[in-house]
């Protein structure tokens, strides 16, 4: 880490919105050949910094220098043409493209006759070749990648136009541990490469794993810049929710104790052989009545699969499923609903919210749709609904007219629970509920979570976050390639590595079988699925210097 | 009302997308009240009572557009498009003239009710064909709409055997011409009809569903709406309100042009829902918008015959207009009036991305 001039100074920067004051008198500086990682809650104004610093938004106050310049950017395009320009990973990549083309889109090298194919697929493969992806083959379209692959694009996208400052907003949100480690792994290498990294994300175990030093912002104001290895996490989490940690110790806490015998009741819910050609193996899954069983497993691994075919967001086309020990059909989320089934999905952007309505509409929107169009909420319950459900869950802000595209993820994700707890369900399915939100709401969902299921709900509780699965499920069901590998029933001994050693045991097994065992790891990565596509709220941005 | 809550409440007005609309009639009118200091008299015929003047012819041409726009406003807000309302118009008209003619008597109320019912039940049955290409087939509602804007205009023509069929029942012409406590019948049944679907979308929760899987048709779903049945609805009650204009276009002379009657008007119906605020992408929509816009399509009609601008000039003064319109509506050029009179202000670019909402948390 070269303590020479910052890359980047950004000094009392200032961003006001309609109403609120986005940043306050923010510093920030990021230098060459580090990983700097931002840290905050939902709306410390991360995002709205990085905003300032890609040109997004014009800042009101305050000053930005690039290597020595000030800069004032009007918008991304002056930003470009002042030397520093952006990729957003979703908009910049076009997947129907190739791989080496979405590289190389806007700076193909041009020769006498138009665009020079051969010469722009090899610096695309050069620009690969610095983050190691020289095997990928850059004539393939960019949809055949998995979304891990396609970010791993997206920077090399950056590389090839010489970026100096690399901007990686929550790029591991939807990620597998194996794809994150390949991440770092790249990231570490730019990093030794002399780039300057701008890291974001609500995993303080990457976090740790990965930054040099961090910054932190609480409600739009600096609160300090440390060296990661300064700042232990209790300091860096109290510093973030700006209190004592009191308030958030029982995310530390452990599983309620259970000692009731499953295996005697009846179950609220049995599928015996449930499956969906090409997406998951036939499968038998129990579940008791105020009962959370966890699915871990990788991404792609058939745990939103499965979830879905007990919801009927898709349909099973083998198996069948029986509730209250009644054989039930369920064809459509609908269906699901009038059976006391929710489902809230870990694609919150896309399958969740409704972003153009309110958060009163959003949270009705369920309960409305089974009673049909004909019979309305009346006004005043759904007043008292929508009232009862932002209190129960603490939604920030507690306007319910506010439109909810508005509010800040941790926040949406909370609207969405109250919309599926408001259909009094008996089995909520919880599809990565608590992915990229900040610890705060994380542990008020965690919590809720806990409550439901002491009050007789059942819940299916799925999550990247081993720890999480096994603090909160009575019982675990492992998932990988498409079929359920194990069941563990939760108990104190049992840790988030067992978990691990019964999905790598079973890797190696099937490995062991097929013959096929990738030592690089990196393979892996391209091989997840691209259908499990789930971009969520990841965004990498990349900061480039021209070199004038 | 308080004096702040009054001036609020200005200021919202004046951001409602239709607040230009409403302008732009009013400019229309104004322009015409300066060839002709006396366009906007309103004189009592001695005879009957009614009301007589241009402000009344262009209520009464509103009718039908008023009735297409409504039902363009809801299919649009699915996220749809319904390009054949103006051969619905033709085949309804057609359907109830040609039994008119057969029937005869000239004075009977149940032929004229007949005939609505029947063009209406027509006009019903088309719609549902459009319904369930789009929502049962999966058809892009484009291309369905195509289809049925093409088929109609022969199934009119086979209808009447290719020629202008005339009729003569005085209840029928009534509608179109008649005047009830002073006001042309046509326009105070198009604002009933317009007030009734009103009620309708918004004390059910018919338009919130309409808006939810306009706006993000997945989530809609995964929320437990089931999208078949309510665009089928949707694309019926758009085809039958056409059916109405059907009938309320070819009462005024009695006579159904399968080549003229409702010709581009769904064109009329997509820019009076535009003007109105209702985006093509789907979503948010506003009757009261559609109102306006359909005025303001009749507005523009009525004062371009008026001035006397050529035919041939018609369409691109038109075009003008609806240009302009659209332009004032653009949050992009009023962000740079605004920035004009306030310099230092932010500009949130309107990425294609979804750009992440952390401002308001």
């Amino acid at each position: 880490m070269s303590e020479a001039l910052p890359i980047v100074e950004m000094r009392d920067i200032s961003i006001e919105f309609p109403g609120v004051k986005a940043l306050d008198g923010v510093d920030f500086r990021l230098f060459q050949g580090e990983v700097h990682a931002l840290m905050g809650e939902n709306g410390a104004g991360k995002s709205t910094l990085i905003k300032a610093l890609t040109g997004v938004y014009k800042i009101d106050g305050g000053s930005i220098v690039v290597a020595g310049q000030e800069r004032q950017f009007h918008g991304t395009r002056d930003a470009q043409s002042a030397g520093v320009s952006t990729v957003y990973q979703e908009v910049n990549l076009v997947t129907n493209l190739s791989i080496g083309e979405n590289v190389m889109l806007g700076h193909e090298i041009r020769g006498a006759f138009g665009v020079n194919w051969r010469a722009t697929h090899a610096a695309a493969t050069e620009a690969l070749a610095r983050l190691g992806l020289e095997h990928l083959d850059t004539h393939k379209p960019l949809s055949t990648l998995s979304i891990a692959m396609q970010q791993l694009v997206a920077i090399s996208r950056a590389m090839a136009i010489k970026a100096k400052v690399l901007i990686l907003d929550e790029p591991t949100s939807s990620l597998d541990a194996a794809e994150v480690e390949g991440l770092f792994r790249v990231m570490r290498s730019l990093r030794d490469q002399g780039v300057a990294i701008l890291f974001v994300s609500h995993f303080l175990d990457q976090i740790y794993a990965i930054s040099d030093r961090l910054t932190i912002l609480r409600n739009g104001r600096y609160e300090g810049e440390y060296l990661t290895r300064d700042l232990d996490r209790h300091a860096l989490i109290s510093k973030m929710i700006g209190k004592d940690l009191g308030a958030l110790s029982s995310l530390g806490g452990n599983r309620r104790v259970d000692d009731r015998d499953y295996a005697a009741e009846e179950p609220l819910l049995t599928a015996k052989g449930l499956g969906r050609r090409g997406s998951i193996e036939p499968t038998d899954l129990d579940v008791h009545r105020g009962e959370v069983v966890g699915f871990a497993g990788l991404l792609g691994s058939g745990r939103t699969e499965l979830a879905r075919l007990l919801y009927g967001a898709d349909r099973a086309d083998e198996g069948e499923v029986t509730l209250h020990g009644k054989r039930v059909d369920i064809k459509s989320p609908a269906d699901g609903l009038v059976k006391r089934i929710a489902f809230s999905t870990e694609n919150r952007r896309d399958e969740g919210i409704i972003a153009d309505l309110t958060v009163r509409e959003n949270m009705i929107l369920a309960v409305q749709a089974e009673r049909g169009w004909a019979r309305p909420i009346p006004r005043k319950e759904q007043d008292e609904l929508v009232e009862k459900y932002i209190t129960a869950l603490n939604v920030r802000p507690s306007d319910p007219n506010r439109l909810i595209k508005n509010l800040s993820g941790g926040n949406q994700q909370k609207v969405l629970l109250g919309r599926w707890l408001a259909t009094n369900p008996e089995l909520l399915i919880l599809d990565e509920p608590t992915r990229g939100i900040d610890v705060g709401a994380k542990a008020e969902i965690q919590e809720a979570v806990a409550e439901l299921a002491e009050s007789g709900v059942s819940v299916v509780f799925i999550s990247s976050e081993l720890e999480e699965v096994v603090r909160l499920s009575e019982r675990i069901v492992v998932l990988k390639d498409h079929q359920k590998i194990g069941e563990i029933v939760n108990g104190p001994e049992i840790t988030a590595q067992h978990v691990v050693d019964v999905i790598a045991a079973h890797g190696v097994e099937a490995a062991a079988e097929s013959g096929i065992i990738d030592a690089e790891g990196q393979h892996d990565i391209a091989a997840s699925h691209p259908s499990e596509s789930s971009p969520a709220d990841a965004h990498a941005y990349a900061a480039t210097e021209e070199e004038s | 009302m308080s004096n702040a809550a009054r001036t609020n409440w200005l200021r919202e007005l004046i951001r409602k997308p239709f607040f230009w609309g409403v302008i732009a009639i009013f400019a229309l009118l104004a322009l015409n009240v300066l060839k002709d200091p006396n366009y906007l008299a309103i004189t009592v015929n001695p005879v009957n009572g009614n009301l007589v003047g241009n402000v009344i012819d262009i209520l009464r041409a509103s009718a039908p557009i008023l009735m297409i726009a409504v039902g363009m406003s809801l299919v649009i807000a699915t996220g749809g498009i319904d390009l054949s309302v103006g051969s619905v118009m033709a085949v309804s008209g057609a359907v109830a003239m040609v039994f008119m003619k057969d029937a005869g008597q000239s004075g009977s109320v149940g032929v004229a009710l007949g005939a609505i019912g029947l063009a209406l039940l027509v006009s019903a049955l088309l719609g549902a064909i459009n319904g369930v290409l789009v929502a049962y087939i999966g058809l892009q509602p484009f291309i369905s709409t195509l289809i049925m804007m093409l088929a109609g205009r022969g199934i009119a023509k086979v209808i009447t055997e290719g020629q202008n069929t005339s009729a003569t029942n005085d209840p029928f012409r009534w509608i179109a011409n008649g005047f009830v406590i002073g006001l042309p019948v046509v326009f105070l049944l198009a604002i009933a009809i317009v007030i009734v679907v009103g009620l309708v979308v918004r004390r059910s929760a018919l338009g919130l569903m309409i808006e939810a899987i306009g706006i993000n048709p997945k989530a809609s779903r995964m929320a437990g709406i089931k999208p078949s049945g309510l665009l089928l609805t949707v694309y019926i009650l758009s085809a039958v309100l056409a059916g109405v204009a059907g009938i309320m276009s070819v009462g005024t002379v009695m006579t159904v042009d399968v080549s003229r009657t409702g010709y581009q008007m769904e064109l009329d119906a997509i820019l009076a829902v535009v003007i109105g605020g209702t985006s093509l992408a789907g979503g948010k929509f506003s009757i009261g918008g559609a109102v306006v816009g359909a005025l303001l399509i009749a507005t523009l009609d009525k004062t371009i015959v008026f001035l006397g601008i050529s035919s041939s000039a018609t369409p691109a003064f038109k075009a003008i207009v609806i240009v302009v319109l659209c332009l004032l509506q653009s949050d992009r050029v009023r962000s740079w009036f605004v920035q004009r009179r306030k310099p230092p202000q932010l500009r949130p670019e309107s990425l294609p991305a979804k750009p992440k909402q952390e401002v308001a948390a």
